[in-house]
């Protein structure tokens, strides 16, 4: 059997293991209304993908992934609770790397249940770990990004400035720009000094839709900004603390509650770390195993706001994760046009399975 | 056959062009009709001439038809994912220089840096609903400086001419582009971000990775390098 036979007969086998766990098979169209997902993700995706047009329905992008077109069919009149899942190929643009492929299968599965998030966290791991179960060899990566974006939302600072950091919660290495700035440390640029200290204006004409108003009101934001105490030092070194964690499930949240005594804001997050953890341990997941990050999923998987969880070939850090998924509540939010409902999900990638299989029997 | 080499077609690259080669004993003429793109080479032995756009010529190097090309740093990176492996710099030829840089209108005291962009990106969203648009035509590379810069909410828009004029004409809040003097974003009311060029491009000479090559092919190459390398 070809590799993309193997590939098909593994999706179908994943989908028929997903409808049994009680997922209603959807199949939305490849080709997505490009300008809803330019508007949730901004350009990055338009670098990721395959941006077409027709005369009829302007701007069109072959789908990069299914999370968003189920999300949508769902908050269109799904039932309440739903699961869905689906299996077909998806679309990535490389604009850097060739080894990486272009189109590949995914096969997902969908839980919209508001009743008990924990057990839906937990039921879908438990699920997409099965999924994976027969290729030895892979290491399990787990976060929650709900962790820092709870400790961003207790910070003792203005609200422009949380706004700031919650923004740039997936830029990890501009959020520490931002920390640097507000606790005092990084110094402030010559022209950011001159402009507070009253530079006059400049005679040059007002052109383009950003108004002289727009302009004048960022200069006031910015002389609030320059008034707005430092971030303490004990807070800083309590969100370095968190963004290091990285221990096994339980000991996570042990040292987790430490810092929470610094950083009070996250003890709901925590205690939703810790139903959690009870959940996977009685859905038959060794929890003490099991890899906690606090820094996990910071870099790729911008609509994820809780729990987020990754499967990785172990010596291959060449490839990409074999199965992935997380916690969405916000994106059903922003979809749900005033209606929402808690959302998590996940993918495995059949073809990597199949290559990956390949190599160890080869 | 001979050793393909890859020269700008028209204009001031052109001319530049042929000054340098000639400097270094290599006299090239454009043959027949001052319309039709062929040309010849004097002074070194088994070297076909090809006029091309400088637009193309990244194009032809990653594909292999040329052996040799010159054409702008900015076009290279723009063009070719993982350059370095598809062509090799054989050497910056001191002229055609120009900045890659991000413009803004001069009144927005505000904006000095990308961070500064950045921010005002995000107010302008909350104003008015759409990102901030950036018009160029190097979308790749713009946009591999503004992930890198943190730079969120912003959109590419293409520009593929006149791109200083589009924030005056409301198509665009900020541009992209290419400029040597920096004249004509002064004469617009544009002013360029202080915390430096995107990429600082000139002409340069390139060799094709991916060009097959005959014995008789290699040796007129390496002997075309050798003399074009020497000192002047």
């Amino acid at each position: 059997m070809d590799a993309r036979a193997a590939t098909l007969a593994r999706a179908a086998r994943l989908k028929a293991m997903f409808e049994a766990a009680g997922a209603k098979p959807v199949d939305p169209a490849v080709l997505q209304p490009a300008h809803l997902l330019l508007e949730l993700y901004g350009e990055d995706i338009r670098a990721r993908a395959y941006v077409t047009s027709d005369a009829v329905r302007g701007e069109l992008m072959l789908r990069p992934d299914f999370t968003v077109p189920v999300v949508q069919m769902h908050m269109a009149g799904g039932a309440d609770p739903a699961r869905y899942t689906y299996a077909g190929e998806v679309f990535r643009r490389q604009e850097v790397d060739p080894s990486r492929a272009s189109e590949f299968v995914q096969v997902g599965y969908e839980v919209f249940d508001r009743e008990n998030p924990a057990a839906a966290d937990a039921e879908v791991f438990a699920l997409i770990s099965h999924g994976v179960s027969d290729l030895k060899g892979l290491r399990a990566a787990t976060g929650d990004i709900g962790i820092l974006m709870a400790a961003v939302d207790g910070l003792e600072t203005s609200p422009a400035r949380k706004a700031a950091l919650m923004r740039h919660i997936w830029r990890p290495r501009r959020f520490r720009g931002l920390l640097e700035r507000y606790s005092g440390r990084s110094p402030v640029p010559p022209a950011r000094a001159a402009l507070l200290a009253g530079a006059a204006a400049d005679d040059a004409p007002a052109i383009g839709l950003r108004s002289r108003e727009e302009v004048e009101a960022r200069i006031e934001t910015l002389r609030a900004d320059a008034a707005t105490p430092p971030l303490s030092g004990l807070t800083l070194s309590a969100l370095g603390a968190l963004l290091a964690v990285r221990e096994t499930m339980p000991f996570a949240l042990e040292r987790l509650r430490d810092i929470a005594i610094d950083l009070p804001a996250i003890t709901p997050a925590l205690d939703r770390l810790e139903a959690r953890i009870a959940a996977l341990r009685a859905r038959g997941v060794n929890v003490d195993k099991l890899d906690f990050e606090a820094s996990y999923g910071r870099t790729s998987m911008e609509y994820y706001d809780g729990f987020v969880f990754g499967f990785y070939a172990e010596g291959r850090p060449d490839l990409p994760a074999v199965a992935s998924g997380g916690r969405y509540d916000a994106l059903t939010r922003i979809l749900g046009q005033g209606a929402e409902i808690p959302a998590v999900g996940g993918i495995i990638r059949p073809g990597l399975m199949v290559d990956l299989g390949a190599a160890r029997w080869a | 056959m001979g050793v393909k080499l890859g020269v700008p077609s028209k204009g001031r690259l052109m001319e530049k062009t042929f000054d340098w080669f000639e400097k270094r004993g290599i006299r090239m003429v454009r043959t027949e009709s001052e319309r039709e793109y062929a040309g010849a080479v004097e002074g070194i032995d088994g070297i076909d001439l090809v006029l091309l756009s400088a637009g193309e010529i990244p194009r032809e190097l990653a594909a292999g038809r040329i052996h040799m090309g010159v054409t702008g740093t900015d076009l290279v990176h723009e063009k070719l994912p993982l350059w370095e492996q598809q062509v090799e710099e054989v050497v910056p030829m001191g002229f055609g220089h120009a900045d890659l840089v991000l413009a803004v209108p001069r009144f927005w005291r505000d904006v000095d840096t990308v961070d500064d962009l950045d921010a005002a990106a995000a107010a302008f969203r909350r104003v008015h609903g759409e990102r901030l648009r950036i018009a160029t035509k190097y979308h790749r590379l713009v946009r591999e400086y503004l992930t890198d810069g943190g730079v969120a909410d912003y959109a590419l828009i293409d520009s593929q001419g006149a791109t200083e004029g589009t924030v005056k004409n409301e198509t665009a809040e900020a541009i992209a582009d290419i400029t040597s003097t920096g004249e004509t974003l002064k004469a617009n009311h544009l002013k360029i971000l202080s915390d430096g060029p995107i990429l600082k491009s000139q002409a340069t000479l390139w060799r094709s990775r991916t060009a097959p090559c005959t014995p008789t092919e290699r040796a007129t190459l390496q002997q075309c390098l050798d003399q074009v390398l020497e000192p002047v």
